[in-house]
């Protein structure tokens, strides 16, 4: 998960074009810079190198120089002549080097590709039609460019498990898996829990939980989506929908801090998955399972729908009048702020915030940290409540403080954002005794008691951004509409916060945001949200490096060079 | 010992008496050799191997001075001695004969190797199958123990080292160096990729390792006590030493014959030592160093020109016994396994045989080897059910070629080797082969079916 600072270069020679690339990158890597496609199964950036799918052997050459003087040896054109190996190379193994020389489309490279493809083939079921990785298929796409188009093979096929359950989340069909062990090594070098590896061995070898284990970690349908066939799937997804009717938004996961990277798919206003998005700086390209189960959310049993005012049914224009009503009669008001809020949001009720002199309150969610995407801080956005100058002091383990104002007379109207105040320590007649204005996505008991019940959107509707805990500014797009009539939490915090400074409520945007955003708030300074880039920025954290935030481990790690640390190999050997 | 041969590892085995006890070893002036290497240097050691220029006897001939000086010696980490006494080549019954009658000479070859290479820790990696065969080994090594010629300050030296008999679980992919050096570490023996991972540099655990064959180990015996240079006068120049030779399959005197390199050919080893064929059978082929060299026809001629200069013209009888002469014949002396198969071998039987081997043997790890040894012994073993189809002979050639040179170990070579090989040199036998099934499939239908 390091950014890759700026490294020195070497010229490479790939398909006669020089080329420069950065210095350590493989052979595969300098390709894919030169535009040139070298096709691979096992090779996975994240993970160590196996070079067992054979997919990317390529012709590799080096610059010759006499083995007695070391000079080097020149041809006719006073050009230093390239050795070239005997052999095809796999691509994916050895570092590029000065002079390096690759062919990727000669004839041998090409019946290299061609055998692999047919040898891949020969024992697979060709079970497309009802295969789930059917249009996202590896196999499909190789075969199709660099494959025969037809069989040679008149033999019966090797029969294998067919449904395997290895874990809650993921099912395994070891007759489509190519044995190129992509999710052994993620379950070993990643998730640092190694309980996938073969049984058998030559062609029959059989992808297996360890006796007695079960691929049950948090990280599991990562295998998934490395799998580059259809032999992993998840149990959640299958059957379901074909990839190809499927659109994918760019999103961020909300499940806390860490702010992994996501592509959340769709079709006709339906979510069926999330899968990680690659952002080498935050989350590589890995999420958690329970990551990818929020976008059920969307369509929770309880999920409010109908706003409410003191119980009876209204629209939600007439929802935000009427809380912006209660709001502008007292003077005793404190917000339970929400760190789940957007930025923009958090920007807005600030404002409210700052008009009314309101208390402010948060709660803190937290959790056990896993060392990888999984931070203590369960909540996406804390460091841009601070950022907005929302709050100033880390939330709260509960509302126990706002409780002894409510009970001393000092509040007497609540703004509750997405938090159950009932479940984070008000007791019911601390709730009775205020006049309770509630935004939350579900239903709970005491967002039942509101005088004014504002149904909100999930993050799945909505676009904004978030600051994780490297205070990189991420954002997220709306994946799907809400349900009808209901308002985005920024356009009722900005109408809320115009109503009861005594002007009008005013439809806003997110440019809107931005534009007060990037003037008043110094980290922000000069940024639209169309400048942010799709794998974030990072912020200045300034005075904010020093609070003390709940997240004790850094998201600093990188697969592979931990693996070559733990061999002990160096990057010169 | 027959007329021709040579003995000098082979000198004690098999003779009346001679026990495999450390009393009979020592009697026959055994661990002598290993108190002359403890006084000198360790790299004087080395630099006798070097001078003897013996080449290694697992099957590749690298030569073993050269892979000692690969070593890396400025890492800092200990120094790995692995005795690779996996044989597992169809065909090669050499190695166990010292394991099981002359344990001794082994061990004092490695003790002195180990000195030689500064060794922390050294291992002889066994076949799972031969299980008495570890026993033997433990026993002999508890023998040395006592006597201090291995453990701690052998001989009083300074220097210590252990030996470990590590059984494999049967697999023939564990006698690839680097699949021996993952099973010995307790993984499956997937063998790894070169580069990075040269045994001498990043082996077992990681740290620089020696693998050497059994055989090639008791030569250091015979190099340190006869001198490196003394011992390069035994055989020819590139080709020194003796070599034993595992000889099967159709002849009356089958065995295993120790012979100096470059003195006899296949013809006299095969007529003369092994009595030749059997009475009125003539020679068809011969598979010269275990069942992955390519196989050779009795009727070929091999003409060129060798290293040195000198040109050949020979008939398969004529070429020598040596590692250059097979290699320019087109073949390779490998593990020195020669199968002599007469005029009664049927040749799709013997590589439907040969595939099935590789095949079962394929680790699995990579997709050639792996899909295509599986592949190719489908079509043979269907040629020999009886739907053999003229087109097969072609279709093994190109799965064969699709195999070669594109794995990650030299697996896919021996699979490939024999298949191509037979096919180049018997593929009319091939073609004659399913034309005759489908002749006798055309007069089985054309019978008038039988009356009920």
């Amino acid at each position: 998960m390091s950014e890759k600072g700026q490294t020195d270069k070497v010229t490479v020679n790939i398909d006669g074009k020089d080329v420069d690339v950065p210095t350590g990158i493989t052979m595969i890597e300098a390709a894919e810079i030169a535009g040139k496609e070298v096709p691979h199964y096992c090779y996975h950036p994240k993970l160590s190198i196996s070079g067992n799918c054979r997919m990317c052997l390529v012709e590799m050459g080096m610059p010759m120089r006499d083995r007695a003087t070391g000079e080097p040896v020149m041809d006719d054109d006073g050009k230093q002549k390239i050795g070239w190996m005997p052999k095809p190379a796999i691509a994916c193994n050895s570092k590029v080097s000065p002079g390096l020389h690759i062919k990727t489309d000669t004839d041998l490279v090409k019946d290299c590709r061609n055998g692999i493809m047919e040898f891949l083939l020969v024992n697979h079921p060709l079970d497309c039609p009802i295969c789930d990785q059917a249009g996202e298929c590896r196999l499909q796409e190789f075969a199709t460019d660099y494959g025969r188009g037809f069989s040679r093979f008149i033999e019966e096929k090797n029969v294998k498990p067919k449904r395997t359950v290895l874990g809650p989340r993921v099912i395994l069909d070891d007759e489509r898996c190519i044995l190129c062990s992509r999710c052994i090594r993620f379950m070993d070098e990643v998730a640092d829990d190694p309980v996938l590896g073969f049984t058998e061995r030559g062609s029959y070898s059989t992808l297996t939980c360890f006796p007695g284990k079960n691929l049950d970690s948090n990280y599991s349908l990562n295998t998934v989506d490395i799998c580059p066939v259809g032999a992993l799937t998840s149990r959640d997804f299958r059957f379901k929908m074909r990839v190809w009717f499927l659109k994918s938004v760019k999103s961020i996961c909300t499940e806390s801090s860490a702010g992994a990277n996501t592509e959340v798919w769709q079709r006709e206003g339906k979510i069926y998955r999330i899968t990680p998005r690659r952002n080498d700086a935050v989350n590589d390209t890995w999420m958690t399972d329970s990551g990818r189960a929020l976008y059920k959310q969307v369509e929770a049993e309880n999920r409010l729908v109908q706003p409410k005012v003191n119980g009876g049914s209204a629209s939600a224009t007439e929802a935000v009048s009427a809380a912006s009503k209660i709001l502008k009669e007292s003077d005793k008001i404190a917000v339970v702020a929400s760190t789940h809020s957007s930025v923009e949001e958090q920007h807005f009720l600030s404002k409210l915030v700052r008009g009314k002199k309101a208390k402010v309150h948060a709660v803190a969610h937290l959790g056990e940290e896993d060392g990888l995407l999984l931070s203590a801080d369960r909540t996406p956005n804390t460091r841009g409540a601070f950022i907005t100058g929302l709050i100033s002091e880390l939330p709260s383990a509960d509302l126990s403080a706002l409780g002894s104002q409510i009970d001393a007379g000092e509040v007497d109207t609540v703004l509750a954002v997405h938090e159950d105040l009932a479940a984070v320590g008000l007791s019911d007649e601390q709730i009775d005794k205020v006049k309770l204005i509630q935004i939350a996505t579900v239903s709970t008991p005491s967002a039942e008691k509101a005088a004014v019940l504002i149904p909100s959107l999930t993050v799945f509707e909505r676009s904004g951004s978030f600051v994780n805990q490297q205070f990189r500014l991420q954002k997220f797009h709306a994946v799907v509409p809400g349900p009808a009539g209901l308002l985005s939490d920024l356009q009722v915090f900005a109408s809320l916060a115009a109503l009861t400074a005594g002007g009008v409520s005013e439809s806003v945007r997110l440019k809107d945001a931005w534009d007060s955003l990037s003037s008043e708030i110094e980290e922000l300074q000069g940024l639209q949200f169309r400048t942010i880039p799709d794998e974030g920025l990072a912020v200045p954290p300034g005075n904010f490096a020093n609070i003390p935030f709940p997240e004790k481990k850094s998201l600093k790690f990188d697969s592979r060079e931990f693996v070559r640390e733990a061999m002990g190999v160096s990057e010169a050997s | 010992m027959s007329a021709g041969e040579n003995r000098i590892l082979f000198k004690n085995i098999d003779q009346p008496g001679y026990g495999r006890d450390i009393d009979s070893y020592m009697a026959a002036g055994g661990y002598e050799t290993l108190k002359k290497a403890v006084g000198m240097k360790p790299e004087e050691i080395c630099s006798e191997v070097m001078d003897s220029g013996i080449r290694g006897r697992g099957g590749a001939g690298f030569p073993a001075g050269m892979k000692w000086k690969f070593l890396d010696r400025k890492s800092g980490k200990p120094i790995y001695l692995v005795c690779n006494a996996d044989e597992s080549e169809p065909g090669t019954f050499k190695d166990r004969q010292i394991i099981y009658k002359d344990p001794h000479q082994l061990i004092e070859g490695m003790m002195i190797s180990a000195y030689g290479t500064q060794t922390a820790l050294a291992f002889i990696y066994i076949r799972g199958e031969m299980y008495e065969g570890a026993r033997i080994l433990e026993e002999a090594i508890e023998e040395a123990r006592a006597k201090n010629f291995l453990g701690d300050n052998i001989l009083g030296s300074g220097y210590s080292c252990d030996l470990i008999v590590h059984r494999g679980a049967g697999a023939y992919i564990c006698g690839e160096e680097t699949g021996l050096i993952e099973s010995i570490e307790g993984k499956r023996p997937y063998p790894r990729i070169k580069p990075p991972y040269f045994p001498a540099v990043l082996g077992l655990y990681m740290c620089p390792t020696i693998v050497n064959n059994v055989e090639t180990l008791c030569h250091v015996k015979h190099v340190i006590e006869r001198g490196g240079k003394e011992y390069a006068k035994i055989g020819k120049p590139g080709n020194t030493g003796t070599r034993i030779w595992s000889v099967s399959g159709h002849v009356q005197k089958p065995g295993y014959y120790e012979i100096e390199c470059g003195a006899m050919t296949y013809g006299e080893l095969i007529n003369d030592l092994c009595g030749g064929l059997r009475p009125g059978r003539k020679l068809k082929a011969i598979i010269p160093g275990g069942s992955s060299s390519k196989v050779l026809r009795a009727d070929e001629r091999f003409t060129g020109k060798l290293k040195d200069g000198t040109e050949f013209d020979w008939g398969v009888g004529d070429i020598p016994l040596d590692f250059d002469s097979p290699m320019a014949a087109g073949t390779m002396s490998g593990s020195g396994a020669v199968i002599v198969m007469d005029d009664s071998t049927d040749i799709v039987g013997a590589l439907a045989n040969i595939n099935a081997f590789y095949a079962h043997e394929s680790c699995g790890q990579c997709t050639p080897c792996r899909e295509g040894s599986l592949w190719l012994k489908k079509v043979t073993a269907r040629m020999i059910a009886g739907e053999a189809r003229e087109e097969d002979a072609d279709l093994l050639k190109s799965i064969a070629d699709q195999i070669e040179g594109r794995t990650i170990c030299a697996h896919g070579e021996a699979t490939a080797w024999p298949v191509q090989s037979f096919i180049l040199k018997f593929r009319d036998e091939f073609i004659e082969y399913a034309r005759k099934q489908a002749a006798e499939r055309k007069a089985k239908n054309a019978q008038p079916a039988a009356v009920a």
